[in-house]
């Protein structure tokens, strides 16, 4: 039996789903413009970092959550990605405040 | 015993093997592990520049006044205002949005790619593939630039305590500020740039497979959505790069 070999079927666009991802792109490039806007008329404090800071974890929960798809993968894998990174923010919190200690120590009177 | 029923538990078998009790492939899933470790390396990065910049004074008054000081740590948006082919004109932040918006182009292209790769589409995957390469090219080049401009300097420069002048940046010396500034942005945007340029290697990688056919004869894109994996983490690591170094 003589086998040819054949290309794989094509399915056809689903327009929903090419709408979303639009939909994603208007939403991250709306975030960005929003932080624009706030890097020039809010003056620098606690309330302009805090505003990025949720900003930059809106704009990542679409990008991890819609754009790399574990949003819709099982409950077991998401955890296994996103229990983890409770350690980096501590990380990234335990620098900082060991930072400011230091400044303290250094330049503080 | 002949006869004897056997009652398949999907709970109690879905871990002995055979099944992807994930509903992930083995690389899809191993995928998601480096880039879980890679993300560890990242915020290790971010936390030091946390950790060193709150270690030095910030600038206190009114940004109209702000000038390079090797006293306290520079303004970003001070430091960053360059526009290629518009010399001499403050424009903050301008250029590194631009970046901001070519690269989360190339993430769409890409989710593109991995839909049309979803779909066994190989024109639209070669099309979308070919988009995002070029997307990660033209961020390149533009870092290439915004490190040609750091380490050139502006004409004012800075003043070593002899007396003589020097211009930009290296790695020990600063006119925009203290030295470890400048070590933080070669290492941080140095380590982000190297991750888009071997995702641009691998991206090309898989349009040449997919073009010969490589992939097509393998039955299945998936290739695609892995590398995309890759390349939206690279994305969201520009996400925070962007927040924690150019705007915070």
């Amino acid at each position: 039996m003589e086998q040819e070999i054949k290309g794989l079927d094509v399915t056809p666009v689903d327009k929903d789903k090419i709408k979303k991802i639009w939909k994603v792109t208007a939403i991250l490039f709306l975030a960005t413009v929003v932080e624009f806007i706030i890097a020039f008329t809010v003056g620098a404090g606690a309330l302009k970092t805090t505003v990025f800071i949720l900003l930059t974890i809106f704009k990542a929960f679409y990008i991890i959550g819609e754009f790399m798809h574990l949003s819709h993968e099982k409950k077991g894998l998401v955890w296994m990605i996103v229990a983890p990174t409770v350690f980096l923010m501590w990380l990234i919190a335990a620098f900082w405040i060991q930072g400011e200690a230091i400044f303290q120590a250094i330049f503080g009177s | 015993m002949a006869g004897t029923a056997v009652v398949v538990d999907s709970n109690e078998n879905l871990w002995n093997g055979g099944t992807e009790p994930l509903k992930a492939s083995y690389g899809k899933l191993m995928m998601w592990f480096f880039l879980l470790s890679d993300a560890f390396t990242f915020t290790s990065l971010l936390a030091t520049y946390g950790f060193i910049r709150f270690a030095h004074p910030a600038f206190e008054g009114e940004i109209e006044n702000f000038v390079f000081s090797q006293e306290y740590w520079p303004i970003p948006e001070m430091v960053f205002n360059a526009v290629p082919f518009l010399h001499g004109i403050h424009l903050p932040l301008v250029f590194v949005g631009i970046m901001t918006f070519i690269l989360i182009l190339s993430s769409v292209t890409m989710v593109l790619a991995v839909d049309a790769g979803h779909r066994n589409d190989k024109v639209a995957v070669e099309k979308w593939m070919l988009w995002t390469i070029l997307g990660g090219l033209t961020f390149l080049g533009c870092q290439a630039w915004e490190w040609m401009h750091f380490i050139h300097g502006t004409e004012a420069g800075g003043q070593l305590l002899d007396g003589s002048f020097f211009h930009g940046a290296n790695l020990s010396l600063n006119q925009y500020g203290p030295p470890n500034f400048a070590a933080l942005f070669f290492f941080i945007t140095g380590f982000h740039g190297f991750h888009v340029f071997s995702g641009v290697v691998i991206n090309f990688i898989i349009f040449y497979q997919a073009t010969t056919g490589v992939l097509e004869r393998r039955g299945t894109y998936e290739m695609v959505e892995k590398v995309g994996l890759y390349w939206h983490f690279v994305d969201l690591v520009w996400v925070f790069v962007f927040t924690f170094f150019y705007l915070v």
